[in-house]
């Protein structure tokens, strides 16, 4: 029932802070604000509690018998065929729950005070948004994982269409929201296309109709048939991790959305594409996906070098920093098809630090949009002579992005470049390109906006600009310290996703050992 | 009483419906009463059906040789006289302010429901012709019912000659299969039908002309030229019974005389469908796209959702038929709430209805329950989940996927993918703020009103709740199997 609690409270809580709308302008965000904290400290607790040294994902499970998870839930959905509310939680999952509840507390504090209207609405989107994201890494049941995959479109639908920005001269929020709609909703009946398929599958070999996860694993099934529905779950996941050239929408809904939206994209949304892949792309269709495997590595080398070369020349700080989470996806992809021990404990470390440094950026961004009414790079600069706090914090978390050694990028970064070394040298080199991009990038950034003469929009804005307030140096000082925290001693999360990762790592093996054999085996009892 | 007057009980009361309704006028007109009673007559008759809900044999009775009551008639019936009563309750609100006589167009919607009832029963070619007719020629009447307004002449004279053409050849294609196979029973003619081939040129020619026939009735492209005009010219709550009540009939006469059951159907036909099925949901999404009437855009959603529905034609098997069920459900309630809420915006009466989108621009902050409604509505009908929307895609995409049917399947995704956009223009428009408001627009009261909203929530809150909680449509579907 803990389970059912980590996705009800976000979602009881969107609808008592709308409703809270009714008392004063005020209650909304207090009441989600309090509701994300809840659901943080739940998710502190089982971290602290339980026990991570298993996990019921992946191939050793499926041929060992009953798989096992920290916490499970089970409960009747729709019988009639054969789908049911099937969630469970291991290591990958806790970590990556945390990290959602996380930077949802810091979405609510860092709207505080740019939302202007229906606070309420804003809010219960926002959460029902982190419910759908909680219940994708809580989902077991396929036909559930769509469901809450498909929960968090529509209210990331009303954010960006309803509190984004109209920048002058650029594309509007209708525009960018409705691309984000179309690139995910296609994707997803792809999705849906590949689920049923694979439910049928194994329906004709087993004459069981079922979407769980247990079950389905290690559905036997011919080449063709997985190369085809591996590609459906593959492009789904591409385009929301996004994968080069599959990455249209994510510059556009980073351009268009509220701040607190970037925060929630960057930070959580991407990641649910690298948790789909580790939980059902790859473990239900280890041989194709063993085949893929190169061609998905190249194509996240060309996302790292691509994301940090368009980041260079932008303009829009925030665009910059949009498509310098292409970059950073580029290499979870990498690490993901490198599957190798470190690569993959890597992923998870480099998730985690990019939610973090992603979100810190974004929420700078939109401090300086507030301060200077611009984003753009061409109208700031000298900002560091006239701002005592802001300034230092966006190079700390530049120097972040860039992977500077002692923060958690670094630490994630390595470990994907070392770990893919072992299985595909090459490219491990091509990716360590990006390394040096990122510098090029990042420094560019703090550059344009921090140092040279005062000019364009910020010199107009001369006397009004005021420094970080309380909250947001709260904030971005917790983000801080948990970057640097991670940078120095990542072992905790490395503990808890060891036994995931350690399940997932089997796969590879697994499959080209069966390549061998025609038809694979191991049918789930 | 024996078993099949009880099995024909709901279309008993709502003839004698309609009969206490053109009395009632005789003797005094008086909207509020006619409309009462209407309601009462049709909510009279969906209770009849009640305790088959809760039966679970799904006994198939025949009734003479002209009707038969089984699981997808009831089933049917059930779902064709729960969207009449939420039609009727659109009504009042919508002609109050009407100045010509009101009362007959209860009567048009009873004698079309009554119509609508023998088709989802018909089993004999007689009563596939009386129940088709008994259903278009009312809504002439309805179409056309305003006449002072400059296109409702038009949109009823179109819809007449088409509607009697679609009827004609669909005789005429019963005909010509008649003179091969010697029998107008339904399920002789189903037979004659799945068996058409190159061999027998009689009963191919028929079967094809019945198919056309149908394909005007449900507008499949390329027989779908009337529907945005018709639409467009039918008063509001008129054109939510065309899209939802009359489509339901032929469709249900579509599932008996087209679909082969757990047989095997014939290629020729079933290929002809997937054709239909694949241009009606392309053809009619592209369609949709650029169109800033609302009434022509749902017009076109309509055909690009029975291409969906065609999808389930072209397939084999009981579990073909429940997905068509699931669908249903899903589709009806979305088109009943949309329009219910078109009706809300525009009414009382106008020269022209509220349907420019431009009308409904920033709705959602002057109306927000109605808008609300409506946007849960069009993103049901956009498939996405937590809707009930979604649930029939998800059904009708499970069959196509079974039967390993790609290209349908592929339609299928590429048609839903352009519907999201069309269906989020209006969300947009909705959503976008907007400093002029439309005069028409903000009058709240009226007992009519009242009703109408009532209906219009509990429709969301169906459509809501079968989207997170979708056993009770799988269950219900059940059946929905051949005898």
């Amino acid at each position: 029932m803990t389970l059912v609690w980590l996705i009800l409270i976000p979602l009881i809580g969107g609808l008592l802070s709308w409703q809270s709308g009714r008392i004063s302008n005020a209650a909304p965000r207090r009441v989600a604000l309090v509701s994300m904290l809840i659901a943080l400290g739940l998710s502190l607790w089982l971290w602290v509690t339980q026990d991570y040294s298993f996990t019921g994902a992946g191939f050793s499970a499926a041929s060992t018998g009953v798989p096992q998870w920290t916490i499970e839930f089970r409960a009747n959905w729709i019988p009639a065929i054969g789908a049911s509310f099937h969630l469970g939680l291991d290591g990958l999952s806790l970590l990556m729950i945390v990290l959602a509840n996380l930077l949802g507390v810091l979405a609510v504090a860092s709207s505080w005070r740019d939302i202007d209207r229906d606070q309420g609405f804003f809010h219960l989107n926002l959460l029902w948004n982190l419910a759908g994201v909680i219940g994708v890494f809580l989902a077991l049941d396929l036909l559930l994982f769509f469901f809450f995959w498909e929960m968090m479109l529509v209210p990331m639908y009303f954010l960006i269409a309803l509190w984004g920005y109209n920048p002058p001269g650029g594309r509007t929020r209708l525009y960018a929201a409705v691309k984000f709609v179309i690139y995910t909703q296609a994707s997803g009946l792809l999705l849906l296309v590949a689920i049923l398929g694979l439910a049928y599958v194994h329906y004709d070999a087993t004459g069981l109709l079922t979407f769980d996860y247990h079950d389905l694993l290690g559905t036997p099934m011919g080449a063709s048939v997985e190369w085809l529905l591996m590609l459906g779950f593959f492009i789904a996941f591409a385009v929301k991790m996004p994968i080069v050239p599959l990455h249209g929408w994510l510059p556009d809904a980073h351009t268009n959305a509220p701040v607190s939206g970037s925060v929630d994209l960057a930070g959580i949304l991407l990641k649910t594409a690298a948790y789909g892949l580790l939980r059902f792309g790859i473990p239900l269709f280890p041989h194709a996906s063993l085949e893929i495997a190169p061609l998905a590595m190249w194509l996240g080398v060309v996302g790292v070098v691509y994301g940090a070369v368009v980041a260079f020349s932008q303009h829009d700080i925030k665009r910059l920093v949009a498509y310098t989470s292409i970059s950073h996806m580029g290499f979870v992809v990498i690490g993901v098809y490198a599957a190798t021990d470190q690569a993959l404990i890597g992923v998870v470390v480099q998730m985690i630090a990019h939610g973090l440094s992603a979100g810190a950026l974004f929420i700078l961004c939109g401090e300086i949009q507030e301060r200077l009414g611009t984003r753009d790079l061409r109208q700031m600069g000298g900002l560091w002579s006239r701002l005592p706090n802001l300034p230092p914090l966006l190079l700390f978390f530049a120097l972040a992005t860039l992977g500077l050694p002692g923060l958690g990028n670094f630490v994630g970064e390595f470990l994907i470049l070392s770990g893919t070394f072992l299985v595909a040298p090459w490219v491990a080199v091509a990716a360590s390109v990006g390394l040096i991009l990122a510098v090029a990038y990042s420094l560019i950034m703090v550059q344009r906006a921090l140092h040279g003469p005062v000019h364009g929009v910020a010199a107009a804005a001369q006397i009004t600009l005021t420094d970080l307030s309380r909250r947001e140096l709260t904030m971005l000082l917790t983000l801080l310290a948990l970057l640097i925290g991670l940078g120095l001693y990542p072992q905790p999360v490395i503990d808890a996703a060891r036994a995931p990762v350690h399940a997932f790592e089997m796969i590879y093996p697994d499959a080209a050992r069966a390549e061998s054999v025609p038809a694979p085996t191991g049918v789930a009892p | 009483m024996n078993a099949q007057t009880w099995a024909l009980l709901p279309l008993l009361i709502t003839t004698a419906t309609v009969v206490a309704g053109m009395i009632g006028i005789a003797v005094r007109r008086a909207h509020r009463f006619t409309a009462m009673l209407t309601t009462a007559g049709i909510g009279l008759a969906l209770a009849s059906l009640a305790p088959e809900w809760f039966a679970d044999d799904s006994a198939s009775i025949a009734v003479t040789g002209l009707l038969v009551v089984d699981g997808i008639a009831r089933f049917a019936m059930t779902l064709i006289l729960i969207t009449t009563l939420g039609v009727l309750t659109l009504c009042p609100a919508y002609f109050s302010g009407y100045r010509d006589n009101r009362e007959e167009l209860y009567l048009l919607i009873g004698v079309g429901t009554v119509g609508a009832l023998t088709l989802a029963t018909a089993n004999h070619a007689a009563t596939l012709l009386l129940g088709l007719e008994l259903l278009s020629l009312p809504m002439v009447g309805a179409v056309a019912y305003t006449v002072d307004r400059p296109r409702s002449i038009e949109g009823g004279v179109k819809y007449l000659v088409l509607s009697a053409a679609a009827s004609a050849t669909l005789l005429f294609g019963v005909a010509l299969i008649y003179a091969e196979s010697g029998s107008l029973d339904m399920e002789a003619l189903a037979t004659a039908i799945a068996g058409a081939g190159l061999g027998s040129p009689l009963v191919t020619v028929g079967a094809l002309m019945v198919l056309a026939g149908i394909a005007f009735k449900l507008s499949f492209v390329p027989f779908h030229q009337w529907t945005p005009d018709v639409y467009e010219a039918a008063p509001l709550p008129v054109t939510a019974y065309l899209a939802t009540v009359v489509k339901l009939g032929a469709f249900v006469a579509a599932l008996r005389l087209l679909h082969a059951g757990v047989g095997s159907a014939s290629p020729l036909i079933v290929s002809a469908i997937v054709v239909l099925a694949l241009a009606s949901m392309l053809l009619g999404s592209l369609l949709a796209l650029k169109q800033t009437n609302l009434k022509r855009l749902l017009a076109y959603s309509s055909i690009a959702n029975f291409g969906f529905l065609a999808v389930v034609l072209a397939l084999p098997g009981h579990s073909a038929v429940r997905a068509a069920g699931v669908y249903l459900v899903g589709y009806m309630i979305a088109s009943l709430g949309i329009f219910g809420v078109m009706t809300l915006v525009s009414s009382p009466m106008g020269q022209r209805d509220h349907e420019d989108l431009d009308q409904y621009r920033g709705l959602f902050w002057r109306a927000p329950f109605r808008a609300t409604v409506l946007i849960t509505m069009l993103l049901s009908l956009a498939g996405i989940p937590l809707t009930a929307g979604f649930i029939g895609k998800l059904a009708v995409l499970a069959v196509g996927v079974k039967a390993g049917q790609w290209w349908l399947v592929g339609g299928v995704v590429l048609a839903s993918a352009i519907g999201v956009f069309y269906y989020l223009r209006v969300v947009n428009a909705l959503l976008t703020a907007s400093e002029t408001v439309p005069e028409r627009d903000a009058i709240v009261g009226g007992w009519g009103r009242r009703v109408s909203g009532a209906m219009l929530l509990l429709a969301m809150i169906a459509t809501l709740w079968l989207g997170v909680f979708p056993e009770s449509l799988f269950t219900m579907g059940r059946q929905l199997v051949f005898p």
